[in-house]
């Protein structure tokens, strides 16, 4: 996947610490991600492993007491690492945006809707207040609100969360970024929502060419939407491949869960599968894989060695010793 | 696909009103809330009246009449005379100068010194937060009237260090309030997805978190009015407010609460003054409230 040219995003050894009082906790911890040009990258895990602090580590939003330690972020080739606060803000919102999960609390319940979608846009200049109007307009109109006159003038409170999401993707696409963020922007919305907004999203991706970063513990958006994923488990990525190829071929165990643990229609066995236990503490991490005290296949080594990152096939890497081989049996 | 299912918590706001302007806003209000109608024609009125009072009252407010001491309300003293003799509508007329200024005056000072504080206070956090917490703990820490003094006896007396006094005193609480306020609405994703497209910090304090304000300040506003009042009256008694024989409503009631079992109207003129006034500003204080308040707009 990495490819020769600089693609929208490329994260490089991305490591983002919080100082906490109780100790250090590496909520990313040397991270590495790559989105290509006009295509959709997800970032897949349980709560509380890391995807959402990597999105805000992009925008550079990460609040204290979490810092960034080390790596690189580059935004077609530029390193957004070293950019000073104003030129971060000039970015934001303009090459980067970013949608969030709750669409009911995204918008400040005081202003219209289409009033917070000109902020945007003049944020960035280039646009007095009628252009900007006339292009908030056309673009609640792109993003399929209907009416788009009279919900310019509604407030937040006034619209289903349905609509509320697509104010907030207008407001991300407004500027026409090259990378928009989403962090989990269905999972507060009713199934039947959610495939409109997914659908939505990969139809503007594919007008406008933005990349999208898609934030989402939910392998069925995954399938849905993504080209590319991101196995993410405490703060470490541990699988990557194309889409295909991790629904296909998948070896690592978590994903396996992940995947194991989605509710499907005439399944052969009757159960759901969970995987046990929950995410481990940031702050106490176990040894070796982090995976190991709830991995079924966990042998001694797998909690006293940390496993590196195995292609076990182009474009698809794995982090665990079962897959080194290339098969799924293998041992280290 | 449309309306309603808004469970919204909390922040009912403000700021609202598009092309916002404050006429625009006045019209609104006028038309949607008859009380506050009224009520904001009740302020005038009183207000109007008592200045422009030496132009049609016929008694002099500081003249005694020792043989119409204590008498009772009739047709040409409608709220009777006091211990002195002096026409005590009269007095409550001009009296409502120096209480209305009291009332507004300090309290809107010490409403945006409190509320700047306490919008940097719970947005900056850490160490500023810090210290103006502190600042506000010495300040409510002492006895309210007795700092007031304090600082009216130090700037030497007279109205305008009461101004000063009665705002150096009010500003801690509202700084408390807006300070809570502030601290709760920094944490929603509004906020984030504010610096998220870019917005700057300063903006996102002032047109994303103050708005959202605008209800608790208006309560405090309302609250502290009559509260202001009241400590004219006890900072007069005490010396350092207006003195006699000026007159001020708080004064008034202050001084004729002696004569309440035997003159009860002397009290209860400047009584009823102060309650109208105060019942007024909290009927025009709702309906903007409700006019600025999005949720309303259904």
């Amino acid at each position: 996947m990495d490819t020769a040219d600089n693609g929208t995003l490329s994260i490089k050894n991305l490591s983002t610490h919080f100082f906490t009082r109780r100790g250090i906790a590496a909520a990313v911890d040397d991270v590495t991600l790559f989105i290509p040009k006009k295509s959709v990258v997800g970032v897949v895990g349980e709560s509380g492993c890391g995807k959402s602090v990597t999105a805000l580590s992009v925008l550079r939003l990460v609040s204290r007491p979490g810092r960034i330690v080390s790596g690189s972020v580059s935004l077609g080739g530029e390193d957004l690492l070293a950019k000073s606060p104003a030129e971060m803000r000039q970015i934001r919102g303009s090459r980067i945006s970013m949608i969030f999960q709750e669409p009911m609390t995204s918008l400040n319940p005081v202003y219209t809707a289409g009033r917070q979608v000109m902020e945007a846009m003049m944020i960035h200049g280039g646009t007095g207040k009628a252009e900007a109007r006339d292009r908030t307009v056309e673009m609640f109109r792109a993003v399929g609100i209907p009416e788009p006159e009279r919900r310019f003038r509604a407030f937040p409170h006034q619209l289903s969360g349905g609509l509320r999401q697509r104010v907030m993707i207008a407001m991300a696409m407004v500027c026409r970024p090259s990378l928009m963020i989403a962090d989990e922007p269905t999972t507060a919305l009713d199934v039947t929502i959610e495939a409109q907004i997914l659908h939505l999203m990969k139809e503007l991706q594919e007008t406008f060419g933005t990349s999208i970063m898609m934030i989402t513990h939910n392998m069925g958006v995954v399938a849905e939407i993504c080209d590319y994923v991101y196995v993410m488990y405490a703060g470490k990525i541990v699988e990557q491949a194309g889409v295909f190829e991790l629904f296909d071929d998948t070896r690592h165990p978590y994903t396996l869960g992940l995947l194991g643990s989605i509710p499907r229609h005439g399944s052969p066995k009757g159960r759901l599968l969970g995987i046990p236990g929950t995410v481990p503490s940031l702050l106490d991490l176990p040894k070796g894989c982090r995976f190991s005290p709830r991995c079924d296949r966990a042998e001694r080594y797998c909690s006293e060695r940390e496993p590196e990152m195995y292609e076990v096939a182009p474009g698809h890497k794995v982090r665990c010793f079962h897959c080194s081989g290339g098969s799924k049996g293998g041992s280290p | 696909m449309s309306d309603m299912n808004a469970e919204e918590t909390g922040s009912a706001g403000a700021g609202a009103g598009e092309g916002g302007t404050t006429a625009g806003l006045l019209a609104e209000m006028l038309r949607n809330s008859r009380l506050a109608a009224f009520s904001l024609a009740v302020i005038i009125f009183i207000i109007a009246a008592s200045f422009a009072a030496p132009l049609y009252m016929p008694y002099d407010p500081n003249k005694p009449s020792l043989s119409e001491r204590f008498a009772p309300p009739s047709a040409s003293h409608w709220a009777g005379c006091d211990d002195l003799g002096r026409d005590q509508f009269t007095r409550l007329v001009y009296g409502a100068r120096i209480s209305i200024m009291i009332g507004l005056v300090p309290t809107s000072l010490s409403i945006i010194l409190g509320t700047a504080l306490g919008l940097v206070s719970g947005f900056a956090g850490g160490r500023t937060d810090f210290f103006i917490m502190r600042l506000a703990d010495v300040v409510l820490a002492f006895p309210s009237l007795l700092l007031a003094m304090v600082v009216s006896y130090t700037l030497g007396g007279g109205v305008t260090s009461i101004f000063a006094a009665l705002a150096f005193v009010g500003w801690a609480a509202t700084a408390r309030v807006i300070r809570a306020q502030t601290m709760s609405l920094k944490e929603k994703e509004f906020v984030e997805s504010a610096r998220s497209v870019g917005v700057r910090e300063s903006v996102i304090m002032l047109r994303h978190i103050l708005p959202n304000c605008i209800p608790n300040i208006i309560v405090l506003f309302t609250l502290n009015i009559p509260e202001a009042i009241l400590n004219e009256s006890a900072l007069s008694f005490l010396g350092v407010g207006a003195s006699p024989p000026s007159a001020s409503w708080g004064l008034m009631v202050y001084r004729y609460k002696t004569y309440l079992m035997s003159y009860p109207w002397l009290a209860a003129a400047p009584g009823a003054a102060i309650l109208i006034f105060v019942l007024a500003f909290n009927f025009l204080g709702d309906g903007v409230r409700d006019t600025l308040d999005p949720y309303m707009k259904d």
